[in-house]
């Protein structure tokens, strides 16, 4: 199976040909990837080299200028060291752009802290207007990153990640889609989440909600689901509780009890895999089932 | 409230009404060289270089003018003013709540105004990513100005800004630096040199000159992003 950083450059490749409104910006990351694309369109796919604060501002004026930007590195990268140029260069300009990250919170444990991104959709939350989408996996990757170029000329954050789930879901964006019934509560799954929630929550008797577009967040549908019994538990493959609020809003009509499942704020000063991250987090599927049985029963 | 005034008479304006529109703002006819150290720099681009006038300032191809630096916008919204951007009438609110005119200037609340700016080292930035914008659409003809002040080059985003572009070769991208001399550690060696180390185009002259001015802002310079350092008094009290 190809990654989603794969499936980004393939179906931002063919998009390039088609839409003229769309332009690439990159610094050094993913670049070799972007090669063919960038001689078919030298004016539209531009490296402007390791300078993140530039791709950012560079992305606000191609907005400017009436072109759909599209801006792209590591998430520490996009998101954390250029934050006051999101805020500024975007937002407060009125203008939109198409950031793309990769590597997320934990997808290179053997890079450290410096290429861990947990904070990145917090960080966002304190912008008005941002779209965030997290898929789960390369086709669902393809349909958000699609939406998103055709998304008029909102401020959009597609999330990728190494850590992808078996099968895609059918998603709607915006949307939380209803992937098991039960009567005990709602594990609402984040992207790369969904397998292990799936596998935790085998014979519970609780509903499972899957989310690839985590803002807006679908108050609605979260509060279709948990029904009398608003029993939820949030399993976000970044820092833990950053929906909280969002799920605390949602339910604000009834009693309700949330708990945020996710990435630590500690630093953890390990080295090593993906799976091993995750069984310390908490997040793997035997401590995911103990958390949410304990938490719901 | 509006700020576009009819376009009926800005283009006899001339720059000695500039002290008085800036009076309306301050309530002062006399202004020290700091408020007024981009006042001619600005008058020249609006009244004999920039292509771009109240009617035609949502045209693609306009000349494009970013005010990076932000702060003491007075100077600005004068030029603006008395080039028939703004009404006149507008100046009196500055920094008033309902005021257009802020402190630092709002592009959703002013026409003509092509950035909001006021926290330092942003322009440049923004005015590389619009000259790419342009020249991806095929308009090859419109000119990017972005004005900075000799304290604001010290935010490292505009060394990104310089390097890609003198790379590039980003032809319509135009800086005008006011040097007030205002950098806490100086640059040694002048700002033109830091723009000349990445192949740009540079002049550098006295920013009171209005010919000087003119000759180096129309200057020819193929190939390659220019920027014009105007030189004015150094600033006091800093």
């Amino acid at each position: 199976m190809d990654t989603m950083r794969d499936r980004f450059v393939d179906v931002t490749t063919r998009l390039l040909d088609e839409d003229p409104r769309l332009a690439v910006v990159l610094a050094d990351i993913t670049a070799a990837a972007f090669t063919p694309a960038q001689e078919r369109h030298p004016d539209r796919v531009v490296n402007v080299g390791i300078r993140e604060q530039l791709l950012i501002g560079a992305a606000g004026g191609l907005a400017l200028s009436g072109m759909r930007p599209i801006a792209h590195t590591f998430a520490s990268f996009l998101i954390e060291r250029p934050f006051e140029q999101v805020k500024l260069d975007l937002v407060h300009q009125g203008v939109g752009a198409v950031l793309v990250s990769a590597a997320g919170s934990y997808d290179w444990p053997a890079g450290g802290r410096t290429h861990m991104s947990p904070g990145d959709v917090a960080l966002l939350d304190t912008l008005p207007d941002w779209t965030v989408h997290v898929p789960g996996h390369p086709d669902e990757a393809e349909q958000l990153l699609r939406h998103a170029y055709a998304d008029g000329d909102r401020n959009v954050y597609v999330r990728l990640s190494a850590h992808q789930n078996e099968a895609a879901v059918a998603v709607e964006p915006g949307r939380f889609t209803t992937v098991r019934t039960g009567s005990r509560g709602v594990v609402l799954a984040v992207g790369p989440m969904l397998d292990a929630v799936l596998a935790a929550t085998e014979g519970l008797d609780v509903t499972v909600l899957y989310a690839a577009t985590v803002r807006p967040f679908d108050a609605a549908g979260l509060r279709a689901a948990a029904g009398d019994r608003a029993d939820v538990v949030l399993v976000e493959p970044y820092l833990a509780g950053t929906s909280a609020n969002e799920a605390h809003a949602a339910l604000s009509d009834r009693p309700h009890r949330v708990l945020g499942l996710g990435v630590p704020r500690e630093e953890h000063r390990h080295y090593g895999s993906i799976p091993e991250h995750l069984a310390a987090y908490g997040l793997d599927a035997p401590a995911l089932r103990e958390r949410i049985a304990t938490f719901l029963w | 409230m509006t700020t576009n005034a009819s376009a009926e008479t800005p283009t006899e304006s001339r720059f000695e009404d500039l002290p008085a529109l800036m009076g309306l703002m301050t309530g002062d006819e006399k202004h020290g060289p700091a408020a007024t150290s981009t006042l001619d720099a600005l008058w020249v681009l609006y009244d004999r270089v920039l292509r771009v006038t109240p009617a035609d300032a949502e045209a693609q191809d306009r000349d494009r003018f970013l005010l990076s630096k932000g702060h003491g916008p007075m100077a600005y919204y004068a030029v603006l003013a008395a080039k028939g951007f703004i009404d006149p009438e507008v100046l009196p609110s500055f920094g008033g709540y309902d005021s257009p005119l802020g402190h630092h200037p709002d592009r959703l609340l002013i026409p003509g105004v092509e950035i909001a700016s006021g926290s330092l080292g942003h322009g440049l930035p923004l005015a590389v990513g619009t000259a790419l914008g342009l020249r991806a659409q095929g308009l090859t003809d419109p000119a990017v100005w972005v004005l900075v002040g000799d304290a604001e080059f010290d935010e490292g985003s505009n060394a990104e800004a310089v390097a890609f572009a003198g790379a590039y070769g980003l032809d319509r991208l135009h800086v005008v630096v006011i040097d007030n001399s205002s950098a806490t550690h100086g640059w040694q060696g002048g700002i033109a040199a830091r723009f000349e180390a990445e192949g740009w185009s540079t002049a550098t002259v006295d920013g009171r000159d209005h010919e000087a001015l003119h000759r180096a802002f129309t200057a020819e310079h193929p190939g390659r992003p220019h920027v014009v350092v105007a030189r004015v008094e150094p600033k006091e009290n800093h």
